[in-house]
């Protein structure tokens, strides 16, 4: 049933989507309002001041990045998305060809078991409180936490891989629902952090005595740190890299009427990814004035704001965000299992996120992983955006998988896996802020796509579509 | 009217805690209020709320 349900919420899949189907921009402003206020949001505001960020760049920073990302949702995704009306999929296999869509999808996939396995530690986190179950931060990247918190995660983390298995749609439901609700807790949450640390007055808030001090104590214990502004907002505009540059949301855009409704993910920046970080933050600034602990363990930190309905914001935000993260990872390996079921997929995905959650030190590097998530993922970007804009102004043939019914275009697959390689060189080997190289793959991306296309289109004969 | 119960609902999760930075209610309170406006929010939303999906509903959200 479940699997029906999904299928049938699958239209104009492999269609543009027709004039019929096209929604107004009040749409898109409803369906952004919701998104991006997630578990994430309770991990990556923390580590912003465990990173040493300072409350001035954090809130100028955060502006600025989320200002740059609506842009380039509205003028780099949003023409395209009107243009072809086409998923990222449904694009990528004319242009790339089925096998390297799938592979690029497989990729997806194992992100998102990553960026799962970080919501199942979330939510294990919040679980956690009421049975007085914490875990500690290892040193070591693979290290276990407790015995009693690794435990819970694998509970937690079965209870999602099931519930994925059943579907997307009853999480999906209840994600909407729970939207509006988390929002407010989380602006509760920063309003009682402050309260707690005693900034109740609009001096006191712009001394911004009470953060220098959480960053001081912070420092003491874990050595010197610093998080720039650059770094700030190059990771608010880009920590969407795989939505935006990457374009994920042609997926959504392709039913926008009006090319203003390319402003619609300002509402989510700014509620999600701005007033929530922030909220966030001054949860662990709250905590480490109040029981001088720094652990930024989101079940911790949103018990004492709230109490049991920070428990039920945090369990509810982790669960929201990895089902749905669980379900495209398991569609993804079926991509290249076809043989398999859906569910055992999931399944699947579902034991490799327990697995990843399992490593505290994971989530707690969530700043580190979203940044090579769109490292990997954006560029492919680019190849949409060249093969739309530049192809034929450089008498090149667009969508040509299609045309020669290629299923891998081989200049696609080195102008993305190249720059994406020295990428991750970078990243793990150099120690580069991964979000930093984001753009630059993407721009060598789809530089190297026109070049390899002018060398390998020469020697291929191209059929009508 | 069911809307109007929850937009009550969600003026009962965040309202009290302006009030307690103020220092007009305790932590205590504001908690219990919270957790009063969350069960009626989840009781009377999902009845006018959420019907149809949204064509991003499967897709990650960070």
């Amino acid at each position: 049933m479940a699997e029906e349900q999904s299928n049938n919420k699958g239209e104009f899949e492999r269609e543009p989507v027709p004039d019929s189907a096209l929604k107004g921009p009040s749409k898109f402003w409803g369906m952004y309002a919701g998104e991006h206020a997630a578990g994430t949001e309770f991990m990556i505001g923390p580590l912003f001041l465990g990173a040493g960020a300072s409350l001035q760049d954090l809130v100028l920073g955060l502006l600025l990045g989320n200002v740059l990302a609506v842009l380039t949702w509205r003028y780099l995704v949003t023409p395209i998305a009107m243009a072809k009306r086409m998923t990222l999929y449904y694009q990528l296999e004319r242009i790339a060809g089925g096998s390297l869509t799938k592979f690029y999808n497989l990729i997806n996939g194992l992100l998102f078991c990553f960026l799962a396995g970080a919501m199942v530690t979330v939510s294990a986190s919040a679980v956690g409180i009421p049975f007085d179950i914490t875990y500690t931060v290892p040193t070591e990247t693979f290290g276990f936490g407790e015995m009693s918190f690794t435990i819970l995660v694998v509970i937690v983390g079965v209870v999602m891989a099931v519930i994925a298995a059943a579907g997307y749609e009853t999480v999906a439901r209840v994600a909407n629902v729970a939207a509006p609700w988390m929002i407010a807790i989380f602006a509760a949450c920063g309003l009682i952090s402050l309260g707690q640390m005693e900034v109740n007055s609009f001096s006191a808030l712009t001394e911004g005595n009470f953060w220098n001090d959480a960053i001081a104590f912070v420092q003491e214990r874990e050595g010197p740190q610093d998080f720039s502004f650059w770094q700030i907002v190059v990771f608010a505009w880009l920590c969407n890299g795989a939505m935006h540059f990457g374009m994920a949301d042609l997926s959504i855009f392709r039913f926008a009427r009006n090319a203003s409704s390319g402003w619609a993910p300002a509402i989510g920046m700014f509620l999600g990814h701005y007033m929530a970080w922030i909220a966030a933050a001054l949860l662990l600034a709250a905590q480490i004035k109040l029981s001088q602990d720094h652990t930024a363990n989101p079940g911790a930190l949103a018990w004492g704001a709230l109490g049991w309905t920070g428990i039920l914001c945090v369990v509810i935000a982790g669960w929201t965000t990895a089902n749905p993260t669980i379900y495209r990872a398991g569609l993804a390996f079926q991509g290249i299992l076809p043989k398999q079921s859906r569910v055992t997929m999931t399944l699947l995905a579902g034991a490799v996120a327990t697995l990843a959650g399992a490593f505290p030190n994971l989530s707690a590097q969530l700043l580190g992983f979203v940044g090579t998530y769109g490292t990997v993922l954006g560029p492919m970007g680019a190849v949409i955006f060249v093969d739309y804009h530049l192809m034929k102004r450089f008498s090149l043939v667009d969508e040509y998988a299609v045309r020669t019914s290629s299923t891998c275009n081989l200049a696609v697959l080195i102008a993305w896996l190249l720059p994406v390689s020295v990428g991750l060189y970078l990243i793990f080997w150099q120690g580069v802020f991964a979000a930093f190289l984001v753009i630059p793959c993407w721009i060598a991306c789809g530089i190297l796509y026109l070049v390899l296309s002018k060398v390998t289109q020469q020697a291929l004969p191209v059929t009508s579509t | 009217m069911l809307k109007t119960l929850s937009l009550a609902a969600l003026v009962l999760t965040i309202f009290p805690s302006l009030l307690y930075v103020t220092g007009v209610l305790t932590l205590d309170t504001v908690k219990w209020i919270a957790l009063v406006g969350t069960l009626v929010w989840f009781a009377a939303t999902p009845l006018w709320m959420g019907r149809t999906l949204e064509p991003d509903a499967d897709q990650v959200k960070i």
